[in-house]
């Protein structure tokens, strides 16, 4: 009650800037001063009664601790009763423990004092002490920058074999599996034809053959009306039949995008996107990829695609830019979509 | 030390004989008395570092059970376990061996799922423990030192959680490791490099990979962290710990309970009752149910995924930033996910690591503290703190918009922008309103939360008043409300 009334004071003086009734000490008059204080005090507890409820409690932990092996040895693979039986032995014996400290043993405030810690005279004589280490040498300066070299050079030369860890990063970073004619797969590895994909759905495409984990391989292919694509420059032969096929590797943080948004009604939806679910880096599909909302840095590149002569979706070329996350020699593709 | 039995029996016997023992060998009575009449100051908020150590003791003893099942092998592997849905896909070993470990060992999924609840707490521990002592100013000299180390700690049990949750290799540490791999690529120059050598090639990286995780999140970060918990706990010891005024407190003593016996027994109880919450967590509530993710390959992600709660200032501070590549034809200067996954959490660290050098630099305030701030007592330092800390929360509130856009269907983006801006108001309302509060606390003396109202902390403290602060105490500028 008391913590109540004293939150609602606080409040009522916060909001309404007015001073609570406890007079403030006038400014100039001293505090009276306070008698010296000693707050040590020890008392000896005697209390049979907390003496058995600590008694009470270990054994009661002890019974726990009993069910939780008959538990584990019935049943092993109940986690929850094994939890339980375990977390309540713990439990009960954090309740003696506690009841002990406070109820059983004798309650003490002591009083202990703390060690000065810098003694300027001491720093004198550790300073001295290295010092005479140094007597009779004439050319210390030189030894100094000797000894600075050696280490560090030393220290370098050991760091080297770090570099054993991983390749050098080189061309390879940029390859991709995708070839001429390299035909577009399902997880399952059956190709896919153009008529497979519908509108307002999207698929995931993998090379044929090829590795599905290289940060290369994965598409995200889908249909959309031709009338509805706007396509950056040089790109008209990249969609036949209105299928899109970008990478799945979000240029971010290389997350795999895997959201498609496709509006239900057209006249007030917003227009179909793929969005990454980690930053929510959001690309337009009709637009060659290019970024509507989020942190990614480039667009999402696109797959030239065609359709081989048995009429299955394959891919024109490799990607004309990289995939995957931007570092510091990322190829670019300059006729890419405007921003 | 004034015995009360003339002839020790039982207990008493068996302990002198050890102490004997010992001080033949390497004299440790005077160390022992030492220890056995250490004072602890009495105030709940000092439990908050023993809470993360003794979650710390629970992470070591269930994360050794792992170790003894966890395989950190990228082999691919078809599934035919016990666990029906899995049936028939193809995975990682490592993946498999953790789905292996909660489903076919006996308390296997107890103690995983023990050890992941602990790393939660773990860090909400130290959190919460590096409130308490950025607010009461315990970080000011001679504590600046511990303050580092515990800020070092901080940062490792981040990249500790990140990488053990890593090891498993589901779908959701998966895209995990991916965005650790573009932000290691995103550090301008050399980011390329590095992240080939980390992961011994391009993602998702060399086989020995898991190999790697594994050594660094059992052996390395255990062990320095070990290393830093000892080093930490004795200069504790050699200073004594910080206390808030009080009657009979002083900059030159502590006030409190000694270790024997109340004060072990205290603390034998919160280890224990600490060990008991992450048993029954562990038990009854689930966490991170890997079988439900699956198995992660590059091209599958999942939506509303959130990462261990430590991680969500990063995964926000990555979506606030904008698209911003700097790059000139092929040369990218600055890759995106800098700005949010390296400049940010360097700016939060470097701003932790320099406050106490600041706080010198502003206030003059050169001397040793022994005595804690109530936070009132400094304002501008609470007020930056909360505005500090307002500013972190709406990155990490931001790390939740796709959770929140899927349960209550506001607008994913409508979140961003709400946050991009409010990121940088809400920190100068909080600082404004916390200073506010703050001043008018110091000035009327209540506080809210305790029956004693503290009226001898206004500074300056009189001399010779036998309470706070005496000839070393000069006041800074900020703490005259």
């Amino acid at each position: 009650m008391r913590l109540l009334r004293r939150i609602w004071q606080l409040l009522v003086a916060f909001f309404l800037g007015r001073r609570l009734k406890q007079p403030v000490q006038p400014s100039g008059a001293p505090p009276a001063p306070a008698p010296p204080f000693d707050p040590s005090k020890r008392e000896v507890r005697n209390s049979p009664r907390a003496e058995r409820a600590v008694a009470a409690l270990l054994w009661v932990g002890a019974a726990c601790a009993v069910v939780f092996a008959i538990r584990y040895v019935v049943a092993g693979r109940d986690t929850q009763l094994l939890g339980l039986t375990i977390g309540l032995c713990f439990a009960f014996l954090a309740a003696a423990a506690v009841v002990a400290g406070k109820f059983v043993v004798p309650q003490e405030t002591a009083v202990e004092e703390r060690d000065q810690l810098l003694r300027e005279q001491e720093v004198e004589e550790v300073g001295q002490l290295v010092d005479e280490g140094a007597e009779g040498i004439s050319r210390r300066k030189l030894l100094g920058a000797a000894g600075v070299a050696a280490g560090a050079t030393v220290g370098a030369a050991l760091v080297v074999p770090a570099a054993s860890i991983g390749p050098a990063i080189d061309h390879r970073v940029s390859e991709t599996p995708w070839f001429p004619g390299r035909r577009l797969v399902d997880a399952k590895g059956k190709p896919y034809r153009p008529e497979d994909i519908e509108i307002g759905t999207f698929y995931t495409a993998l090379p044929q053959d090829a590795d599905p984990d290289d940060l290369g391989s994965s598409l995200v292919v889908v249909k959309l009306p031709q009338n509805t694509l706007r396509l950056p420059k040089g790109r008209e032969t990249w969609a036949p039949q209105g299928v899109l096929a970008y990478s799945k590797v979000c240029p971010h943080a290389g997350c795999a995008v895997s959201l498609y948004r496709y509006p239900l009604y057209q006249p007030t939806s917003a227009k179909p996107a793929f969005t990454c679910p980690c930053h929510y880096s959001t690309f337009d599909p009709a637009a060659g990829g290019k970024l509507l909302f989020g942190p990614a840095g480039r667009a999402l590149p696109q797959l030239p695609l065609m359709v081989d002569a048995e009429g299955y979706l394959a891919a024109q070329r490799d990607f004309p830019e990289d995939v995957g996350p931007s570092w510091l020699l990322t190829k670019r593709n300059p006729k890419g979509p405007a921003k | 030390m004034a015995t009360h039995k003339a002839q020790p029996e039982g207990a008493g016997e068996v302990i002198r004989w050890t102490v004997r023992w010992l001080d033949e060998r390497v004299g440790t009575s005077p160390g022992i008395k030492k220890a056995l009449r250490y004072v602890f100051p009495d105030h709940w908020s000092f439990m908050l570092g023993e809470i993360a150590l003794y979650s710390f003791v629970v992470l070591v003893a269930t994360g050794i059970f792992l170790t003894f099942f966890y395989e950190p092998s990228s082999a691919t592997v078809t599934y035919h376990g016990g666990y029906a849905p899995l049936r028939g896909l193809t995975m990682s070993r490592a993946y498999e061996s953790v789905v292996d470990l909660s489903f076919s060992v006996p308390a296997g999924l107890l103690i995983r799922q023990t050890h992941h609840w602990a790393a939660n707490v773990f860090l909400v521990a130290i959190v919460l423990h590096l409130m308490r002592i950025f607010f009461t100013g315990a970080f000011r000299k001679p504590r600046d030192i511990n303050y580092y180390i515990g800020l070092t700690m901080l940062t490792l049990a981040v990249v500790e959680g990140y990488v053990g949750y890593s090891l498993v290799d589901d779908l959701l540490s998966g895209q995990g490791l991916a965005i650790g791999y573009s932000t290691a690529m995103s550090l301008p120059v050399v980011g390329g490099p590095l992240a080939f050598l980390l992961w011994g090639g391009e993602f998702p990286g060399a086989d020995s990979f898991f190999t790697r995780l594994l050594i660094i999140h059992a052996l390395i970060i255990p062990v320095t962290l070990a290393a830093l918990i000892t080093v930490h706990l004795t200069i504790i010891v050699r200073q004594h710990h910080s206390q808030f005024p009080g009657p009979g407190r002083t900059e030159r003593n502590t006030v409190g309970t000694p270790m024997w016996p109340a004060y072990a027994l205290r603390s034998i109880g919160l280890l224990f009752a600490v060990t008991s919450v992450l048993f029954l967590l562990g038990g009854l509530i689930q966490i991170n149910p890997i079988w439900e993710w699956g198995p992660f390959d590059t091209f599958l992600s999942t939506n509303g995924a959130q990462p261990d709660w430590y991680l969500g200032w990063l995964i926000g501070a990555l979506r606030l930033m904008p698209a911003w590549e700097p790059h000139i034809g092929n040369v990218t200067l600055v890759p995106t996910p800098f700005w949010g996954g390296v400049l940010f959490p360097l700016a939060v660290f470097g701003f932790l690591y320099l406050w106490p050098t600041m706080e010198r630099r502003f206030t003059g305030d050169q001397l040793r503290h022994d005595l804690l701030d109530r936070p009132r007592d400094n304002p501008v330092r609470t007020a930056t703190g909360a505005a500090f800390a307002t500013w972190v929360s709406a990155a990490f509130f931001a790390g939740s918009t796709d959770r929140v856009f899927l349960q209550l269907g506001i607008s994913y983006e409508g979140q961003v922008w709400f946050w991009r801006i409010g990121g940088w108001l809400l920190p100068l309302v909080v600082y404004w309103l916390v200073k506010r509060i703050c001043v008018e606390l110091a000035r009327t003396e209540v506080h809210p939360l305790r029956g004693w109202a503290g009226s001898v902390v206004t500074v300056p403290a009189a001399e010779g008043s036998g309470y706070a602060a005496v000839e070393e105490r000069t006041p800074g500028p900020d703490e005259v409300a």
